[in-house]
């Protein structure tokens, strides 16, 4: 296997997995594994030789996650903030108020809760035991978010860890952690930013980071 | 299975305790939580139970799932550094009972839980 020598540390080269985000606060110690690569593969073309599902349906799913993307988080938060109706059903009932309003076929996909950050209270969200992420909006979740330090730390040091992303909050803000344990997905409203009064949609929604979603950001000053 | 379906959700602002335990098979709640002290924030609806799924079973009936909300207080004790702060996550309902029991009462899920 080839390797790569980065001066203090070698790991695997594994062309086009990017095992360190270089936005990430943290050392994703969570090597990748090559076995279960091959064991991935292995299992994959035994279903699909079985019949149990197509390459193309594969493809499609692949296509389908994809498409999800921070930027139509972004959109859907933009929406948020201009549209109190909007916004109200959003945080009533997350999937019915997107599937009218973004025209997003969320059927097949997990429950969606929509959390607002406020003045008062600011939402951060993880997962400890996995992964779970609103992947059917943001798309892959960023690698940080999967390491072992984020899910560990975030639970039992929240404000340090925003502080090493650069979130700084007023002390007399409450922190609350959400970890999504089971089915229930988490997205966040940033707070609207200061000084984007008349803003449109479209402008406002550059402002809205995928970190501003997941709670450890806010949202970019204008 | 310990714990029946409940028959009517719980109420937001009810206090429970999670569970004790440590299951060798799949479960979703976290080991941090286990045996703190929380409140109901609100009922997340009904899904199979993830214990069963995990082992190719229908996982019926489905169970009742919770956002708990947890002082950080309450579950890290002395090893808080931090301000006060609060933490929810996702509970089923058979990992969950009436608050304040005394610690001999309070139900161990057992490490057996879940086996077939």
């Amino acid at each position: 296997m080839a390797v790569h020598d980065h001066g203090d540390h070698v790991h695997p080269d594994h062309e086009g997995h990017a095992v360190h985000d270089a936005h990430a606060p943290v050392d994703d110690l969570d090597h990748y594994q090559p076995e279960s690569l091959l064991m991935e593969q292995a299992l994959r073309e035994l279903l699909i030789e079985q019949g149990v599902f197509s390459a193309e349906d594969i493809q499609r799913q692949i296509d389908l996650t994809e498409s999800r993307t921070p930027a139509l988080g972004a959109r859907i938060i933009a929406r948020a903030w201009v549209d109190p109706a909007f916004r109200a059903a959003l945080l009533e009932d997350a999937k019915p108020a997107l599937g009218g309003a973004f025209e997003l076929d969320l059927a097949n996909t997990p429950e969606l809760t929509v959390l607002e950050n406020t003045e008062g209270l600011h939402h951060v969200v993880c997962c400890t035991l996995c992964s779970c992420y609103p992947r059917n909006i943001l798309g892959i979740p960023p690698a940080w978010y999967k390491s072992r330090e984020y899910r560990s730390r975030v639970v039992i040091e929240p404000r340090s860890v925003l502080k090493e992303f650069g979130t700084e909050l007023p002390s007399q803000r409450e922190i609350r952690v959400v970890d999504s344990t089971a089915d229930m997905r988490y997205l966040v409203i940033p707070l609207r930013p200061a000084g984007t009064e008349g803003w449109d949609e479209e402008r406002l929604s550059a402002l809205v980071t995928r970190d501003s979603m997941i709670g450890v950001s806010q949202a970019l000053a204008p | 299975m310990s714990g029946a379906p409940s028959p009517a959700p719980l109420a937001a602002g009810t206090a429970v305790q999670v569970r004790t335990g440590a299951p060798l098979t799949h479960c979703r709640t976290p080991q941090y939580l286990r045996g703190k002290r929380g409140v109901v924030l609100r009922a997340l609806g009904r899904y199979p139970n993830p214990e069963e799924l995990a082992y190719h079973r229908p996982g019926m009936p489905p169970l009742t799932l919770y956002q708990v909300e947890f002082d950080a207080a309450e579950v890290w004790g002395e090893r808080l550094h931090e301000a006060p702060y609060r933490i929810t996550a996702d509970i089923f309902e058979h990992w969950l009972e009436p608050a304040g029991l005394p610690a001999a009462a309070a139900h161990d899920m057992g490490a057996s839980h879940g086996r077939a």
